[in-house]
């Protein structure tokens, strides 16, 4: 690795002859050494799911959380390393609390999304900070505004709105499989099962570590609250997920 | 407030204002205030009674605030006193709240835990000579039925109990709810037996209003009512003839 910088990778604050920020770029390579997390959009909510790969059989199961809860009508999916993400998560609550004690009412999640961007760009500033390693996908319902948002917000401290995101190791075959769903037409429910299935395509099970499935949601059906999605509904995604994936491979031998 | 990251809430502790001479000001006195809080445990629960009423000194001021609020699933704050230091309570209330739902592990506050932060926190400002202006009262109910009431006051005096009143209510609610009050009593029955008592109080405490709301507290979670009026009778002849017949200063 000594050559590859040449120099302009020792800190954030420079910039290589073509015009890079290594460590941002660095950092986002170790986004996308993560478990895919995806976020859509549907027509009546906003679903966050996470390839969460368990690093040990020993675990307790449901440990080391990557959905997060940020606010009544906020949460977030994050990828990258989950202690750098953690901080991301903590400043988003801190800036929702902030928001409410001061205007007394919900943060649209459009104006939090821009302040973590600030947030994570700060980081790039400056020659003693590290960029975060880490992206968060932000889904949240627009009080005042009466819409639900997808926001990501990147290491570089860009922040992008979406229909549809995915970010992770398995983030460009995710966004292929993506791109042929209309999930805008769907459900969170009709789309939890697509979603599934794609984590569970992506997923290789004889190289990739296995994983736990964690996905919660801010829709109509949870009152426009942000909630982790109950367990029997995942439960059954997924299953519905491995069925369809079978039946698939049956079509596929039959060719 | 950029403060509650990792060691849980801490809302701004509502400093004491200095004074251009150096000397500090606390709070002294309420300004804006509401009366009397009733509270009875019952078959199925715990229920609350308040009015609706804040008054500015005898004026009265807002005839339509909520002084009985939900926090949480199962737990229930009634305020008398203080109007805008209730206010203050249950912003930090609900800071706690949405600090345990972030934590996504299942675990809710339970009305006794409310109860004991609160004492916690009265107690802390009135040795910090600056109390938050406030009697308060915390019902709530577990999911398995079990039922809690108790009350805090602005220098952290805390105790339970079955039968509860704040302010006037101690006085004028409290000896009607000792003769009339069965562990065993009815919803319809402690609905009614509250009623009664907050008449009573409208008849008598002159910060009260016939405007009510009851809350209640049972293993289903919780509920406010809208608010309403208590059907008020002034033709009884303590009120038709005031002194009773007797031409002296006296009273009904």
């Amino acid at each position: 690795m000594s050559s590859t910088g040449a120099g302009y990778d020792l800190s954030a604050t420079t910039f290589s002859p073509d015009g890079k920020i290594f460590q941002v770029e660095y950092a986002t390579k170790a986004v996308e050494n993560s478990g895919t997390a995806m976020g859509v959009r549907c027509k009546d909510g906003v679903l966050l799911a996470v390839e969460k790969l368990l690093i040990s059989k020993m675990l307790v199961a449901g440990s080391n959380r990557r959905v997060h809860g940020v606010s009544k009508h906020v949460g977030m999916a994050v990828a990258g390393l989950s202690a750098d993400a953690r901080q991301i998560v903590y400043r988003g609550r801190d800036e929702v609390a902030g928001y409410i004690e001061n205007y007394g009412s919900q943060m649209p999640p459009s104006m939090l999304a821009d302040r973590l961007a600030q947030y994570v760009h700060y980081f790039t500033l400056h020659g003693s900070l590290r960029p975060f390693g880490a992206s968060v996908l932000v889904a949240g319902y627009d009080v005042e505004l009466k819409k639900h948002e997808l926001y990501v917000v990147e290491p570089s401290g860009v922040m992008y709105r979406y229909f549809g995101a995915a970010v992770g190791k398995g983030r460009q075959a995710a966004k292929t499989e993506m791109e042929k769903l209309k999930f805008d037409d769907m459900t969170c429910k009709e789309a939890m099962k697509q979603v599934c299935k794609i984590l569970h395509v992506l997923h290789d099970e004889a190289k990739d570590k296995p994983f736990e499935l964690e996905m919660s949601w801010v829709c109509e059906e949870s009152g426009w609250k942000y909630q982790a999605v109950p367990q029997a509904q995942v439960k059954e995604a997924e299953e519905w997920a491995k069925e369809s994936i079978e039946s698939d491979e049956m079509d596929d031998d039959e060719d | 407030m950029l403060c509650h990251s990792a060691a849980g809430p801490a809302r701004g502790a509502g400093h004491a204002t200095a004074a251009m001479d150096g000397t500090r000001q606390h709070t002294s006195q309420p300004i804006v205030t509401g009366t009397s809080v009733l509270g009875i445990k019952y078959k199925d629960g715990v229920m609350l009674a308040a009015d609706t009423l804040a008054s500015y000194g005898s004026l009265a001021r807002y005839k339509n605030v909520e002084r009985l609020k939900p926090v949480g699933e199962c737990t229930l704050i009634g305020a008398s006193g203080e109007y805008s230091d209730f206010q203050h309570i249950m912003e930090t209330l609900e800071d706690y709240h949405q600090y345990d739902v972030n934590m996504d592990d299942g675990f809710e506050r339970s009305p006794a835990e409310i109860y004991n932060l609160l004492r916690t926190i009265m107690y802390n400002r009135r040795n910090k000579f600056n109390p938050l202006w406030n009697y308060l009262l915390i019902a709530g109910c577990k999911k398995d039925g079990t039922a809690f009431l108790g009350s805090v006051d602005h220098i952290g005096t805390c105790y339970e109990d079955n039968i509860l009143a704040t302010g006037f209510g101690g006085h004028l609610a409290l000896p009607i709810l000792r003769k009339k009050w069965r562990p065993d009593l009815e919803e319809g029955e402690a609905r009614a037996l509250l009623e009664d008592c907050m008449r009573v109080l409208f008849y008598r405490d002159c910060r009260a209003l016939n405007r009510i709301q009851i809350a209640k507290a049972t293993a289903e979670g919780t509920v406010v009512s809208d608010a309403y009026k208590v059907d008020t009778e002034w033709s009884l002849a303590s009120f038709s003839q005031p002194k009773a017949g007797q031409d002296t200063d006296g009273s009904w």
